[in-house]
């Protein structure tokens, strides 16, 4: 964007540290829980599959 | 085969949905709890999903307005903060970089909710102005302001000025900061 030569330096300060916080997060193992209920829901959606307990 | 089936790509969007879920709750079993419910939710409506459009503002949008009716529905403005989003880094506050790092999460939990989503939004995962404005439901000017005004606020509370910015970007801090985040991860 060219909006960079005119912001003052404490954004680019506040948004390193915005990045840091999103980031870490974001570099975290997802929990096997998201794995198991991912497959969990394909299960409920495979077709022939009798439970049909969707709702 | 068949087509590229969209809910194939939910798993791919989870680490950002944990992210922004995390910087919203504050709270780490919260956020997951609000990843889980999302993840349901998009799954059960995925047919409302445009192919082509941007699946990872569309998963935003359920998150936080999970969010947010859930904070309606407790009533509760003040959320629980856990320990583990401010004091993640502070176990051994020894080097500048820490201790700057955890007085910005200290000084980013007190924001309100709107404006730490709107920053989280726009500085930290890349929306632009317009894609943050449209999960939001919400103006552009509004998203600016809340942008603005969250910025505002914690460059009050953590006392930046431009002199100290210099070295707070420094490119060397930041090496160590990201080397000891990295190593220090289990």
């Amino acid at each position: 964007m060219a909006q960079d030569e005119k912001r003052p330096r404490g954004e680019d300060t506040i948004d390193a540290n915005l990045k840091r916080v999103y980031d870490e997060t974001l570099k975290e193992d997802v929990p096997d829980r998201f794995k198991d209920l991912l497959a969990q829901l394909k299960a409920q959606d495979a077709p022939g599959n009798g439970s049909n307990n969707a709702k | 085969m068949s087509t590229p089936d969209p809910k194939d790509e939910l798993v791919d969007h989870l680490p950002a949905m944990r992210a922004f879920a995390m910087s919203l709750t504050r709270n780490s079993a919260t956020a997951d709890d609000m990843v889980q419910d999302t993840l349901v939710k998009a799954w059960t409506n995925i047919e409302k999903f445009e192919v082509g459009t941007n699946m990872r503002a569309w998963l935003f949008t359920i998150l936080r307005n999970t969010y947010y009716s859930s904070r309606r529905k407790t009533k509760r403005e003040v959320a629980d903060v856990d320990g583990v989003f401010t004091e993640s880094l502070s176990q051994k506050p020894d080097h500048d970089g820490r201790l700057q790092m955890t007085d910005f999460r200290a000084a980013f939990v007190q924001l309100p909710d709107e404006q730490r989503e709107a920053l989280i939004l726009v500085g930290a995962s890349g929306f632009a102005y317009e894609e943050a404005a449209e999960m939001c439901g919400v103006a552009i000017g509004t998203i600016k302001s809340r942008v603005n005004r969250g910025r505002a606020k914690l460059a009050e509370l953590m006392h930046i000025n431009e002199n100290e910015a210099m070295e707070l970007t420094d490119d060397a801090t930041m090496a160590v900061v990201a080397s000891r985040v990295n190593g220090g991860m289990r």
